[in-house]
């Protein structure tokens, strides 16, 4: 585990998630929501859970982005708030 | 009402930062999760007993094997109440005005996705194969073998994707990985031990106790693959087409 690495992954989490929940354009949001996933999955695999990691990236950056950007498709692409 | 939202939020972000100090220290041998006689006999008897280089998997699907047979049924469940929301049969006026947009991405995706399919498809299938040796296991290739034909239908159209795989088929592979799982923990319950009591089928399986227990989390792996796929696959269709399944985004 090195510290440096790490400073700069949360760093990147934290300002994705400010992002992610600041955006008005819902496809964005769910694309950055995609960007969170991945750095949390670059996290656990430097902790050594790879396993996790593996999840992570499959299922968190993965699908679960393609199923958000199909469900903005069926409705609004902007937030109203 | 937008100020108290922020007072709350400071509120506990600063409750759960305050708490984060009481945390073990990361790979601290004494933090509360290795005192137990449990955390130690996994790692330390987890090879000798299963043959199982990877513990994670070994834990996931030995030992709490229960945990990992209703983790697929909540996945099932799950896929079955996207269909029962979302899924609208009949009335289907608009079908062919919507045909028409479902030709799929342009040429350049349509080569590429068709050149890369493969790979992730046989990387997926490694994933389950090679679950209990190296990182990966049912849920991940599974996902992964769900991605790829959401691929599919994105680059060439959800019909060519559902031509490979339609609804019906769908819904009996993931009705099929169940089946699998807890049909192999009755097997072991026919075999004279506990339910999903792995070292029961040693008389059937060949290798001994050891590899009896290595293959049966290889044979619910694949059960739990089918059922993260086809789920995977169909949650995607129903959300795209708003439960039409006649043209993809």
């Amino acid at each position: 585990m090195i510290w440096q690495f790490d400073i700069i992954i949360l760093i990147f989490l934290v300002v994705t998630a400010v992002i992610a929940l600041r955006v008005k354009d819902l496809l964005g949001a769910s694309m950055i929501f995609g960007i969170y996933s991945f750095l949390i999955c670059l996290l656990w695999a430097e902790m050594g859970a790879v396993d996790v990691a593996f999840t992570e990236a499959a299922v968190g950056a993965g699908v679960s982005t393609v199923i958000m950007i199909a469900t903005v498709f069926s409705t609004t692409r902007r937030s109203k708030d | 009402m937008k100020f108290f939202g922020l007072l709350s939020v400071i509120i506990v972000g600063s409750l759960l930062l305050s708490a984060t100090k009481d945390f073990p220290d990361w790979g601290d041998q004494d933090s509360p999760a290795n005192e137990g006689p449990v955390s130690s006999f996994y790692i330390e008897k987890t090879e000798e007993k299963t043959k199982v280089p990877n513990m994670v998997t070994a834990v996931l699907a030995d030992y709490r094997g229960y945990d990992t047979m209703f983790e697929t049924v909540v996945i099932f469940i799950a896929g079955i109440g996207i269909i029962a929301v979302l899924r609208t049969y009949g009335n289907n006026d608009s079908t062919p005005k919507n045909q028409v947009g479902d030709e799929g991405a342009g040429l350049l995706a349509k080569i590429t996705c068709s050149l890369i399919l493969p790979f992730i498809q046989l990387f997926a299938l490694y994933v389950v194969a090679h679950g209990h040796h190296s990182p990966g296991g049912g849920f991940q290739g599974g996902v992964m073998l769900g991605a790829s034909y959401i691929l599919l239908a994105l680059a060439y159209g959800l019909a060519r994707a559902k031509s490979c795989f339609s609804e019906k088929r769908t819904l009996v592979f993931a009705a099929v990985g169940i089946i699998i799982y807890v049909g192999w923990g009755v097997l072991c319950l026919i075999m004279g031990k506990e339910f999903l009591n792995y070292s029961a089928l040693d008389s059937i399986l060949p290798g001994g106790v050891e590899m009896a227990r290595s293959h049966s989390m290889l044979a619910v792996e694949i059960g739990v693959a089918l059922t993260v796929t086809a789920v995977m696959f169909s949650m995607f269709s129903n959300l795209s087409t708003k439960g039409r399944l006649d043209k993809g985004l």
